[in-house]
């Protein structure tokens, strides 16, 4: 079996046992303790942070521009606002810069 | 068939109720599922692989990070590894909403808990806070079309995303951060957000530079996690 495969595979498996686990595991506690829900609760920005800082920090004018914009356009908009509005920002200035 | 002959069985005008919550959710996630597709050609996928992805883990942020990963070159258990750490919100979700779903048979419950995506699990739990039954022909009303879509659009975008002449041009290889950037953006309501992304901004940064990629994933992700952890309890209190 090829690697893809098998990633595609365990993810899956686990992405299931996320979504089937809680209910299994976590209703049979009473409390969940304060730390432990305040640590799960910080885990997909924490995950999420660390695959535009680095990035952005080697990016060009243009792209930390399109990020700078995005971001601003997310404080309102919907996801699907900033998206396009970051990605129109970038492939304009990535023509005009170059 | 008549529309009062549909209103009149209540499974029917359930799964219908249902599927009026999945077309918005349709359009919104339209243009990632296409873009995953081509995406997931582009970083080294063959079209049946980025099809079976958004089959099989049907979870868009965690594809993407898959894929991102993936054409980085980063060992394949790490990717699995990044792929639970965005999924693993879903324990909190299942939680929640298994509460609401009790009372199906444990067949319904399992096939239903597959299906658990973020809007899901939101208009589940909006239902169920109004004191409505949450059915399974309901739910799966909902949660087919997203998912049928979903999985077609991988296919449309990895057929047709090969196709662009320039990729650079169209900025393709920069779209992702800036998805992720959005996807961090809306969970600012969460308590210590703030906090948590820059203790995770620059400890993922740090580690890039020093221990180099992939671990500043883990380092820079560890470091929020562990940060929230620390805190003084009283801000988890609130609700988030």
């Amino acid at each position: 079996m090829s690697t893809t495969l098998w990633i595609i595979l365990a993810g899956a498996v686990l992405t299931y046992l996320t979504r089937v686990g809680g209910h299994l595991v976590l209703s049979r506690f009473e409390h969940i303790h304060p730390r432990v829900e305040a640590g799960l609760n910080a885990v997909p920005a924490a995950v999420l942070t660390t695959l535009v800082a680095p990035v952005a920090m080697s990016a060009g004018p243009a792209e930390l521009i399109a990020l700078l914009v995005a971001g601003l356009v997310s404080l309102r908009g919907s996801m699907i606002a900033m998206f396009l509005t970051g990605a129109a920002v970038l492939i304009v200035l990535r023509q005009l810069l170059v | 068939m008549s529309a009062e002959a549909i209103s009149e069985n209540p499974a029917a005008r359930d799964f219908w109720r249902g599927f009026r919550l999945g077309v918005p959710v349709v359009v919104a996630s339209a243009p990632f599922g296409l873009l995953f597709g081509a995406l997931a050609v582009a970083n080294g996928f063959s079209v049946f692989e980025a099809v079976l992805m958004s089959a099989a883990i049907y979870g868009g942020a965690s594809q993407m990070v898959g894929i991102e990963l993936f054409g980085a070159r980063v060992a394949p258990w790490l990717v699995v590894l990044s792929i639970f750490a965005v999924n693993f919100r879903h324990i909190l979700y299942s939680g929640a909403v298994g509460r609401r779903i009790r009372h199906w048979p444990p067949a319904r419950q399992a096939l239903a808990f597959f299906f658990l995506v973020d809007p899901q699990y939101a208009e589940a739990e909006i239902k169920g806070e109004r004191g409505e039954e949450v059915t399974f022909a309901w739910y799966m009303g909902m949660a087919l079309p997203i998912y049928v879509c979903w999985v077609s659009e991988a296919w449309i975008g990895a057929t047709f995303g090969g196709l662009v002449p320039d990729p650079h041009a169209l900025g393709l290889d920069f779209l992702l951060p800036i998805y992720f950037l959005g996807l961090v953006m809306s969970f600012r309501n969460r308590p210590l957000w703030l906090p948590v992304v820059v203790a995770s901004a620059i400890a993922s940064i740090i580690a890039y530079n020093t221990v180099g990629s992939p671990w500043h994933v883990s380092i820079g992700a560890l470091a929020g996690i562990l940060f929230a952890a620390a805190m003084p309890i009283r801000a988890s209190e609130e609700p988030s």
